[in-house]
């Protein structure tokens, strides 16, 4: 299994995780906002695994992967960076998000990599929840008000063209993953939340390979802060 | 995102408040519902009152629940109930509900030594 693949599976678990933690404390009410920070902390369970992993083969830390590489070197996939905006965009952004992960580690779990296979059987557990979460929100503000549908509308608009990056494999993937049974969560749940099904639309891609929106850089100053102005420094 | 959350305590719930999802009132404005929250910690055990929450309907209860109340291993099931179907008892009762049994110290099976294998009694 190539090294870059891992981290690649760290960097998306750990930069959404990073998002969903700027709800910690701002949540629309309290019970979602201990909700969408369980995620949170759940995604960065997973990153530490698969970390902890990469940095044996390459001889470094979890930490040294997780605070002290630049945003060239992250291989999470857009989407996974994309701002909060709304609770329909951060709900959707779950729902695409969790989605992807449940088939990504569904097959991983048949990885002839032991390691992987054991985090994947791990993480699996938790991502059924995310998405048995996100979907019912998906289906509550979609099939909801006026207002909660517009917005959902908006996320869709915003967030589907994030979506393709998913399915297209980066030169460490060696297994592509069959889009369909993606495709028809999302049809599934689009069609109970009364919300239409995008169509073909142009793509963004480049997360995987290093290319990453303005937003990372964000992130990373944020998240890397303390380790970069306090070299070392321990809880 | 805008939600009013006003909260209903015992015996001061109204009618019109039902649980959301079966009301056909679409308004943003509606409030979500307190609903009562009973964890089994595991098999074999009773479920007991844990505390409460707010939720749209009962879908929602369960899993903020379940975010809530077992994010450390606290439980195996989850019962929620709408906080309006508890009916209470009213404290000025509590004279003549409470105070006869003070003096019946032999309604206590006291008086029995229990085996040691007998636990949750």
């Amino acid at each position: 299994m190539n090294t870059d693949y891992i981290v690649h599976l760290a960097d998306n678990a750990l930069i959404l995780g990073q998002r969903n933690s700027e709800w910690c404390g701002h949540g629309p009410v309290l019970e979602q906002d201990i909700a969408i920070t369980n995620i949170s902390l759940d995604l960065v369970g997973q990153a530490r695994s698969f970390y902890q992993y990469a940095a044996e083969r390459l001889g470094s830390t979890e930490d040294k992967l997780a605070y002290l590489r630049d945003a060239l070197d992250f291989k999470n996939c857009l989407l996974c960076e994309l701002p909060n905006g709304d609770w329909a965009q951060t709900i959707l952004r779950q729902f695409f998000f969790s989605s992807y992960q449940y088939i990504l580690y569904q097959q991983l779990q048949q990885s002839p990599d032991e390691r992987l296979a054991a985090i994947a059987e791990k993480s699996l557990k938790e991502v059924t929840y995310h998405v048995r979460w996100s979907s019912e929100w998906v289906i509550r503000l979609g099939d909801g008000t006026e207002e909660s549908h517009g917005r959902m509308l908006k996320a869709i608009e915003y967030l589907w063209p994030f979506t393709g990056e998913l399915f297209i494999p980066a030169f460490y993937e060696q297994t592509p993953l069959n889009k369909e049974p993606w495709q028809q969560r999302v049809e599934e749940i689009f069609t109970e939340a009364t919300l239409p099904i995008p169509g073909q639309v142009w793509m963004q891609s480049g997360g995987k390979e290093g290319r990453h929106t303005e937003h990372l850089g964000y992130i990373l100053a944020e998240m890397q802060y303390m380790q970069r102005a306090y070299p070392d420094c321990e809880w | 995102m805008n939600i009013d959350i006003r909260k209903y305590y015992y015996g001061d719930i109204p009618e019109d408040k039902g649980a959301g999802g079966n009301g056909n009132n679409s308004s943003s404005k509606e409030y979500w519902p307190l609903w009562e929250v009973f964890i089994r910690s595991k098999q074999g055990i009773d479920h007991k009152h844990v505390g409460s929450l707010h939720a749209a309907d009962a879908q929602m209860a369960i899993e903020n629940a379940r975010d809530v109340y077992t994010r450390r291993m606290e439980g195996v099931s989850i019962w929620v109930v709408e906080s309006k179907y508890i009916h209470a008892s009213n404290p000025d009762d509590a004279a003549a509900f409470y105070e006869p049994a003070n003096d019946k110290v032999y309604r206590h099976p006291t008086f029995y030594d229990l085996p040691d294998e007998l636990t949750h009694m």
